[in-house]
């Protein structure tokens, strides 16, 4: 189920924890499962367990209780905009709403052609550069007013 | 960049958001990096002596508790045999927080400096940086720098031949307010969901894997190496007594120039203001957080009488927390404001105490319906009710952290929520709200 690239970064990560605690890189192994396959199934999660050790619920556990894992396919565009309080002050909560308006679906829901889907999240801090937004859990925009959201969303393909 | 400004600066002196190359060893040692651990190494300093510098200085835990850093190292048992751990505790996500990802992105190095010092103090071999998941650019900086340290011989076995080894690694967070709770984050290090221990046995006795663990903030480790250069008195005198050094602040909000300052400890409120450009289009201070969103909010009229450090922020009836001020000025309406704060905690509790579990919930209940015009004549005396029933009773302190921004909001700001419940409506119209964002300035 993991590719041996995906192994190869696995075993980086457990390298950073004493002989025996392999589990500690649960966090690490879940995101590049879900870099590779763009969501994480069921199958993902216990191919983590099993390449870790570790019982498959343990793993799920880890799973459902961090937000930035995906137990859902998701678009090839994940946006997540924090309207938390000092963010919102600056207009992030307008910025999620330009948003649904431009892609025509709300939080939680990806567009009919699998491209984009929007998510309302919490503190990233990065509160200075409100409004602010995370694309596929990688990448921080910053300042997101209408015009850079045009431009973002026009980049994107 | 999101650091703006400084008074009498420190931890951002020479850096350079702009090059590639400022955050990089080469240049950190150019502006007298890693003297202090080269120092230290070179006298054969005993460990003690340099816990005795950083309690000296005054050092107070700069994510938010304040608590003395040194005093903290000292509850290190120092004959322990076994493995001991440093944890750096980067999982920044109170809102209004975001100055450990530029102390990270701009000076990665002054906080590996602070961590390895701090190994060599509590005789521990063993470091992790626990970085937010939301700030990727952060975690692969570190990394680099990590392997930059390494490489000199900074980091590993022998560091610079002196017979003391320490290892660093970073660990990624991946979603999860309550991770910033030290034993939760240790629990996440372990592999599992963040859900805090009971204390005691406190982390210095059983921590990480079991073994005596200390867990500092990012900017807390940033500040150390420059406490052995300096010396802790001379820290010390930056700040203000009890209160010693200077101190990032994230100012966020209706401020023209929202960013990261650095001023002494002791610094006015309407200094730090000033710096980040004042009040957006002129308007009055109507409330600000000074201290994340945990902290209780304070009316602007109490907070330009405050100095920006621990116990003049204290004495105001809030709490200097992590630095984070959130400004909010007079096209804030408090009800929106602490509806969305009450939904972030009732997001984030992990679960396992009823009253946090069960009681965000239902404050956020209570506060969005007064928001959305199904307020009830009772709904102010039952929210004031509640918060004594959550705080001081749950395993850790996010019970506390969502019940002090709703006792405070309501009582300082009393009169806008009964006006919400009577008449069915914003205080503030919403118009004025928007044009406070300021967001659709760019299309209108």
């Amino acid at each position: 189920m993991l590719t041996t690239e995906s192994q190869k970064k696995i075993d980086r990560e457990i390298a950073k924890y004493p002989d025996g605690q392999q589990q500690s890189a649960v966090m690490a192994a879940l995101a590049i499962a879900q870099e590779e396959q763009g969501w994480l199934s069921s199958e993902a999660i216990e191919a983590v367990a099993n390449y870790l050790g570790m019982a498959p619920i343990a793993a799920y556990e880890v799973a459902s209780f961090y937000t930035m894992y995906d137990l859902k396919p998701v678009g090839k565009y994940k946006l997540t905009v924090c309207t938390n309080l000092p963010c919102m002050l600056s207009g992030a909560v307008d910025a999620g709403e330009y948003l649904k308006q431009k892609l025509g679906i709300g939080y939680d829901e990806t567009t009919a052609d699998g491209k984009f889907t929007l998510k309302q999240g919490e503190c990233m801090g990065a509160c200075g550069d409100a409004p602010v937004m995370l694309l596929n859990n990688r990448r921080m925009c910053s300042s997101m007013l209408p015009e850079q959201i045009d431009k973002l969303l026009s980049e994107l393909e | 960049m999101a650091i703006l400004g400084a008074l009498n600066p420190m931890l951002t002196v020479g850096l350079d958001a702009a090059s590639d190359s400022a955050w990089r060893l080469d240049a950190y040692v150019k502006r007298g990096g890693y003297a202090a651990l080269k120092k230290i190494l070179a006298e054969k300093t005993p460990p003690e002596q340099v816990t005795a510098e950083v309690k000296k200085s005054f050092l107070r835990g700069r994510g938010g508790a304040g608590f003395p850093t040194g005093l903290k190292w000292s509850f290190m048992p120092k004959a322990y045999a076994g493995d001991k751990y440093v944890v750096c505790n980067s999982d920044e996500g109170e809102p209004g927080t975001f100055k450990d990802r530029d102390l990270l992105l701009f000076n990665p190095h002054s906080v590996i400096e602070g961590m390895i010092i701090a190994g060599y103090a509590m005789g521990a071999g063993c470091g992790y940086n626990y970085i937010h998941g939301e700030v990727w650019a952060v975690y692969t900086r570190f990394e680099e720098a990590l392997a930059e340290a390494a490489a000199a011989g900074l980091l590993g076995k022998n560091i610079l031949g002196s017979g003391f080894d320490f290892q660093l690694f970073a660990h990624h967070g991946y979603g999860a307010y309550i991770c910033g709770e030290e034993t939760a984050l240790l629990e996440s290090i372990e592999g599992k969901k963040g859900q805090p221990r009971y204390k005691p046995p406190f982390p210095a006795s059983f921590g990480l894997y079991g073994k005596p663990t200390t867990i500092n903030n990012t900017e807390t480790f940033a500040a150390v190496p420059f406490i052995i250069n300096m010396g802790g008195d001379a820290y010390l005198e930056t700040g203000k007594p009890n209160n010693g050094g200077t101190k990032l602040f994230s100012v966020s909000g209706h401020v023209n120039k929202p960013g990261n300052y650095e001023v002494p400890l002791g610094t006015p409120f309407s200094t730090l203001l000033e710096m980040a450009g004042g009040m957006r289009g002129g308007r009055q201070l109507k409330a600000c957080i000074p201290g994340g969103s945990s902290a209780p909010v304070l009316p602007g009229t109490i907070m330009m009488d405050c100095t920006m450090d621990y116990d003049s922020i204290a004495k105001a009836g809030s709490m200097l927390g992590s630095g984070a001020v959130i400004v909010m000025d007079e096209t804030t309406c408090m009800v929106k404001a602490l509806e969305r704060l009450s939904y972030f905690y009732y997001e984030e509790s992990c679960g396992q105490c009823t009253p946090c579990r069960e009681g965000t919930n239902w404050m956020y209940r209570i506060i969005s319906r007064i928001e959305h015009a199904q307020g009830r004549p009772d709904d102010l005396d039952l929210l004031t009710s509640m918060t004594p029933n959550i705080m001081g009773r749950t395993i850790c302190a996010l019970g506390d952290a969502a019940a002090m921004p709703v006792q405070s909001f309501v009582k300082h700001f009393r009169d806008e929520f009964a006006y919400h419940i009577e008449n069915k409506k914003c205080l503030v119209p919403p118009d004025v709200q928007r044009a406070g964002s300021g967001f659709f300035k760019a299309t209108v």
